[in-house]
């Protein structure tokens, strides 16, 4: 063994453990910062109606209060369902909350949110929601703990 | 792109699963480890093994399968977790593999220990794909967390009912050992107790954060509430006692605090936590004896050099001579230190690799721990987000306690470093920690699939339904 390929070893192995290292971080950037769809749980776009969604209209929904405050939610075609419920979009646990408590519907580009006749109701801003109502991106959605608004 | 074959999506959906981003990261990690072993084989023999080709099938096959499981079972799983496990298993086995050549060449009684580790690897794949395919939901899991609670209470204290004959080695009462298989329940009792603490927090914070006091901006919670963490408190300082085992006790009441914290967001109890553990650590270091000798010992090392102090004056001295950047894969004396197969497999990484290898290998750990905190955000249940939070915080713990001791930060411990140390228990069950928090990953990152095929508005039939 020469002393150079000794060298070559040495320093080519921690330039390998390196590049594993970047090649990592460029799925962790990707993840951060690319705008690719699907980072965060997406609601795909239903292929069926194949709408051309403009850049109006809200593009997530956050949770800005509550036990799952920071949780974001990809916004597409379909509903969002939203209560303690299993199968909803956003599992909510929350004595507060009914197990099917709110339901957030695109329709044309924009996003109405509507009561499924929960026991402690839901209000947008102050307003408790009866019939659909349309929503604005920042206006906060109250169900029990949690608050959510939609972002553009 | 392996989604499940019920999806209603269309074609035109595209949600990356990044499987194939997760295919090559893993097949850069098996090169990494396959080339690690040529290196260390060149370098300390001048030749190849003949073995080499077994083991590079091998774990190549051992990856194959778990990606090709993941790919299978879990097709939206984080395409970071297992490449980082690779490496870190590949590294492991290289390190061990480098002191058993070491051990070989001096003459000494040859202990292969690298193919018992192999095999221990295999077992723990095998546990992964178990875990994958048996919990096909984390929410299921909720539902066993007071058996789980139970099994790892009893996992925990059987050690300490078991006669020292069976259970003791080096003065900790941690292990099982039957018919020439060491091990070490602790490591399983881990994973259950972070199950319950993740079930048991999301039924009960609502009442945990209450706060009754404001006492210098802190928001106190009310005295009853401390029961729970008191309990976490005598149980790590009974495992203290009962099994003079530091590491474990330490590593247990971190996750439980910390878990807490993550479930009130209030930081009180991190305060609460920090109280008990000065306390127990003072009433400890008084009464005991092994508590007081690894004190001292941290303290100065030197002191101690002929005695108690040795192992870490020689893993500072290993890390002393490997510098910035290492003296090469075969190139130092890591035998030197005792026990660097499994304590101090770091202090043997240092010598060999550097500050920057060892800082190389931190930060893969730090990549392991930041998609685990990552999937916990990203999660829509809280008691995945909890669940997810704690096995997260859990590798991060143990790394931070394994290396401040090896490196002489913090007291020795005597916790594994996670998938790098030889040992079977503790591999095997980090591979089942790593299958939850893949499972975790793969429901936080799926797209939502409404349950029932979803309607316009208007086409809905109306429903009244009782809350």
């Amino acid at each position: 063994m020469t002393e150079l390929v000794v060298q070559i070893f040495r320093f080519g192995f921690l330039l390998l453990l390196w590049l594993f290292i970047f090649a990592a971080f460029r799925v962790v950037r990707a993840d951060l910062f690319g705008g690719r769809p699907g980072r965060v749980a997406a609601v795909p776009p239903r292929s069926a109606t194949p709408k051309k969604r403009g850049a109006r209209g809200p593009k997530s929904l956050v949770v800005t209060a509550g036990p799952l405050s920071g949780t974001k939610i990809t916004l597409g075609d379909q509903p969002i369902l939203i209560g303690r419920a299993d199968d909803s979009t956003l599992v909510l646990t929350d004595d507060f909350a009914s197990s099917r408590h709110a339901r957030l519907t695109n329709r044309g580009g924009q996003w109405y949110v509507e009561d499924l006749g929960s026991t402690n109701g839901t209000y947008l801003d102050q307003q408790r929601v009866q019939g659909p109502l349309l929503v604005a991106p920042g206006q906060p959605i109250r169900i029990g703990q949690t608050a959510l608004e939609l972002r553009s | 792109m392996a989604g499940p074959v019920t999806d209603p999506r269309g074609p035109g959906a595209t949600t990356p699963t990044r499987r194939g981003t997760e295919a090559a990261l893993l097949a850069f990690a098996v090169l990494i480890t396959v080339v690690a072993q040529a290196i260390v084989d060149l370098t300390v023999t001048g030749s190849l093994r003949p073995e080499m080709a077994t083991f590079s099938a091998w774990i190549t096959v051992l990856w194959v399968v778990a990606h090709l499981v993941v790919r299978r079972w879990a097709s939206y799983a984080d395409p970071l977790l297992l490449p980082a496990v690779a490496l870190l298993v590949g590294l492991g086995l290289t390190v061990i593999h480098r002191l058993d050549l070491a051990s070989e060449r001096a003459g000494e009684v040859a202990r292969e220990d690298a193919p018992v580790q192999l095999v221990w690897a295999t077992l723990g794949v095998t546990l992964f794909v178990a875990v994958l395919v048996v919990v096909r939901d984390h929410r299921t899991l909720s539902r066993f967390a007071y058996t789980l609670a139970l099994l790892g209470i009893a996992l925990l204290a059987l050690p300490a009912v078991l006669p020292a004959s069976i259970s003791e080695v080096n003065g900790a009462k941690i292990w099982i050992r039957v018919a020439g298989f060491s091990i070490q329940p602790g490591e399983f009792a881990k994973i259950c107790l972070v199950v319950f603490f993740a079930a048991y927090l999301v039924d009960k914070r609502d009442v945990l954060a209450l706060a009754s006091k404001k006492v210098a901006g802190l928001e106190l919670p009310r005295g009853r509430d401390l029961g729970p963490v008191l309990l976490a408190w005598i149980l790590s300082i009974l495992v203290l006692v009962f099994e003079r085992d530091l590491g474990s006790s330490l590593l247990l009441f971190g996750i439980f605090v910390v878990m807490l914290y993550v479930a009130t967001e209030r930081a009180s109890w991190l305060f609460i936590g920090l109280a008990l553990f000065a306390g127990g650590a003072m009433i400890a270091y008084q009464i005991f004896a092994h508590v007081q000798a690894r004190v001292d010992t941290w303290l100065d090392p030197s002191a101690y050099y002929d005695g108690a102090g040795y192992q870490l004056m020689q893993s500072l001295f290993g890390l002393g001579t490997g510098g910035l950047f290492g003296a090469g894969l075969g190139g130092g004396r890591p035998d030197q230190v005792p026990v660097a197969k499994s304590d101090f497999i770091a202090a043997a990484v240092g010598e060999e690799l550097g500050l920057f290898g060892l800082v190389a290998v931190i930060v893969v750990y730090l990549i392991l721990v930041e998609r685990g905190l990552r999937t916990s955000l990203v999660v829509r249940d809280a008691f995945g987000k909890l669940l997810a939070a704690g096995l997260a915080f859990a590798i991060a713990w143990q790394v931070f306690v394994v290396l401040g001791g090896v490196t002489g930060l913090l007291p020795l411990t005597g916790l594994t470093t996670p998938f790098l140390a030889y040992g079977g228990s503790s591999l095997v069950a980090n591979f089942v920690l790593v299958a939850l928090l893949v499972r975790i990953s793969d429901a936080a990152r799926r797209p939502a699939t409404p349950h029932a095929p979803s309607m316009r508005l208007g086409d809905a039939p109306t429903e009244v339904v009782t809350p």
